[in-house]
């Protein structure tokens, strides 16, 4: 990252400790993510990728420290940082009975667009996303693929600024996650920061070009994928993967 | 505006799409309407109309105890069939099953006889009281107690109903028989039945009213008792779906999407409260027209509307917010959809209860009594009572629409203590 570059995140200091837990999962957790910028989170079950995402998007409060979306602070009662990014939870995150249209009319409402707007961004996404013939059936009818396109079309309906993308491709074919990665690739390119975290490393080679692997709570590294490889003198980010956070199993309860 | 607008339009047509959620809200509490108020009907009708069936063994001989049967016969209340031969519980038992009778009387033996005799001593102990000369003043022995054996379904009431009705026919034979011992005692000839009748029977006529505010003299009747209480229970039963529906979105994954946009999640609970209030009121609206125009085709009474519709609105509008407000505030302290659903029906059989509409409020005792107060559906009840029974008008119901308002509210204060304490708001 270059010296000076706007920041799209800014994590200083964060510390973070689960109600009723008596170990802090983060304490002084730093990290930076440049403005248009691909950045890829990776970590075993239970290193903390999901709870980091979580303080980023406002899901849960840091204890101390602060985080900055494009310059504002998220958790402080500012509904404007809400509007500059989006969110594709892992979890299919929208109402199963509704058609993907519908989905669209209200999650488009919460994200604070007006109809004309809503009804625009609606037609395109069902096209690019390939959901345009069954842009009136209910959801609940799709497969597993056709559910993750929906799920990523209202993580976008509002063009955030920086989108949040926990693992966006599980269990879908070749073909969706073909559409899925060349779609953020797209919305990259028009300027949108990805923050995306994975199991599936060679989907991320394609996509990433910052990494930082997180373990126990802490950021254990943190560059450019290339550089990474060629410090640790490894092939792929799966070796990479492999050689700091060990082949043990991990119990995540 | 459009985003309450949006949510409105997504919470109706996720409730359209829920057949079952809608069975529960409009189909069940129709049936269990319509299932009550018959039964409740058909027990208006065995009292009132049809007659309750009575077997009587009379093992006495004499002309007394055949009054005593002309007697509980003329009662009204009964149909009575004797039966011959019984000897014991066993072989009543036996004969009550044989001829589907609730009840059973057994006269004694010798019991024409002890009446006889009791009552020429009280006649005696009367002539020598007027200072008369009496025949004979002899002490007479006990007269031995009626046996009256019922089947353990009939209840309470309607047993001590029934008991109070042989009591009053045997009042009248005893007393008959010691009006004709004075009478013969005296005038030493039978007592003319003419004035035997004059001086039995009963001079006073009772004259049953209806007390009401605007003056009318209608007759209540189980359907304008039970269509007002059991649209208050179907109201509450929105649980079923509303409190599900709260648990539902908070456990789904669209929830954590909601969590990060910026809108504040009371826009969605206002939906909610305002899509199941319009359900609240559409479910009283049908229950009202089924228990006018459908009732008279089912053999049952039609329900009469209170003349103050405006009266009628706003009990029903506060009773729907109240119950809508009670199913969001469970939804959203629950864990899961079981809780919800399990705490929601169980907790308003309890507060149906307490609150009335199993059993009156003023028939409980003590603690019953003051718990009433706390059940939003007492307050309701009331409400519905005073406008369908009494003919009251919305000034009669202030008193009970205050405290329904004021539960309400607290509801709503839980709610959102319990939607800021679990950070969704």
């Amino acid at each position: 990252m270059a010296i000076n570059q706007p920041l799209a995140i800014e994590i200083e200091n964060i510390g973070f400790r689960y109600p009723g837990s008596s170990g802090t999962f983060f304490s002084k957790l730093n990290l930076k993510v440049a403005k248009g910028e691909r950045f890829g989170l990776f970590g075993p079950n239970g290193a903390g990728k999901t709870t980091l995402i979580s303080l980023m998007t406002g899901l849960l409060s840091a204890d101390e420290g602060h985080i900055k979306l494009l310059g504002r602070e998220i958790g402080k009662q500012d509904n404007e940082v809400n509007k500059l990014f989006g969110f594709v939870p892992q979890d299919f995150s929208f109402y199963q009975e509704l058609s993907p249209v519908e989905n669209l009319e209200f999650f488009g409402a919460w994200s604070g667009l007006d109809k004309k707007m809503i009804r625009k961004r609606t037609d395109e996404l069902l096209q690019i996303l390939g959901l345009e013939e069954v842009r009136d059936k209910q959801v609940q009818k799709f497969s597993g693929g056709m559910k993750r396109r929906v799920n990523l079309a209202i993580g976008v309906i509002q063009e955030p600024e920086i989108l949040f993308l926990d693992e966006p491709t599980v269990g879908v074919d070749v073909q969706t996650r073909h559409a899925i990665i060349n779609y953020l690739l797209e919305l990259n390119k028009n300027g949108t920061t990805l923050i995306y975290t994975s199991h599936q490393l060679s989907e991320a080679e394609g996509l990433c070009q910052q990494v930082a692997l997180i373990d126990d709570g802490k950021i254990i590294a943190h560059n450019s994928l290339n550089e990474l490889l060629k410090d640790y003198k490894e092939d792929s980010l799966e070796h990479l993967f492999l050689n700091l956070t060990g082949k043990d199993y991990r119990n995540d309860v | 505006m459009f985003k309450l607008r949006a949510t409105l339009v997504k919470d109706i047509r996720i409730l359209l799409r829920d057949k079952v959620g809608i069975s529960l809200m409009f189909v069940m509490p129709i049936i269990l309407v319509v299932v009550v108020t018959s039964i409740q009907n058909s027990t208006f009708q065995l009292v009132n109309k049809n007659k309750l069936p009575i077997l009587i063994c009379n093992r006495d001989t004499g002309k007394i105890s055949a009054e005593l049967i002309k007697d509980i016969g003329k009662i009204g209340m009964f149909k009575v069939s004797l039966a011959v031969g019984v000897q014991d519980e066993k072989a009543m038992s036996d004969a009550m099953h044989g001829k589907d009778a609730m009840l059973g009387v057994i006269i004694p033996a010798n019991f024409s006889l002890k009446v006889s005799a009791k009552s020429k001593s009280i006649a005696g102990k009367a002539m020598t009281s007027f200072g008369l000369q009496a025949d004979s003043v002899k002490k007479a022995g006990d007269i031995d107690p009626l046996t009256i054996y019922y089947n353990p379904v009939l209840q309470e009431s309607l047993r001590l109903s029934v008991e109070g009705g042989v009591r009053s026919a045997l009042q009248l034979v005893e007393s008959r028989e010691t009006l004709r011992s004075l009478y013969f005692s005296i005038n030493e000839k039978q007592l003319p039945e003419e004035l035997e009748n004059e001086m039995l029977n009963n001079k006073t006529a009772i004259n049953e009213i209806p007390v009401s505010k605007d003056g009318t003299r209608t007759t209540p009747n189980a359907t304008q008792h039970n269509v007002p209480a059991w649209t208050i229970f179907a109201m509450f039963f929105v649980i079923m779906s509303l409190g599900g529906s709260v648990v539902r979105e908070k456990v789904s994954g669209s929830f954590i999407r909601l969590k990060t946009l910026p809108t504040n999640y009371l826009v969605g609970i206002l939906s909610k409260q305002i899509t199941y209030l319009g359900v609240t009121i559409l479910q009283a609206a049908v229950i009202f027209s089924l228990g006018i125009w459908m009732f008279p085709h089912m053999g049952l009474s039609a329900l009469n509307l209170p003349s103050d519709w405006l009266a009628l609105f706003i009990v029903t509008l506060v009773c729907g917010w109240c119950a809508v407000s009670y199913a969001i505030c469970v939804g959203v302290f629950a864990g899961t959809q079981e809780q919800a659903n399990g705490f929601g029906a169980v907790s308003i059989v309890i507060l149906a209860c307490i609150g009335g509409l199993m059993v009156p409020s003023f028939a409980m005792q003590g603690f019953f009594k003051s718990a009433a107060n706390i059940s939003p559906m007492h307050w309701c009840l009331q409400a519905y009572y005073t406008l369908f029974l009494e003919g009251g008008k919305l000034k009669d119901i202030i008193n009970n629409i205050v405290p329904l308002f004021i539960i309400t509210i607290v509801l709503q204060l839980i709610t959102i203590l319990g939607l800021k304490r679990k950070n969704l708001i």
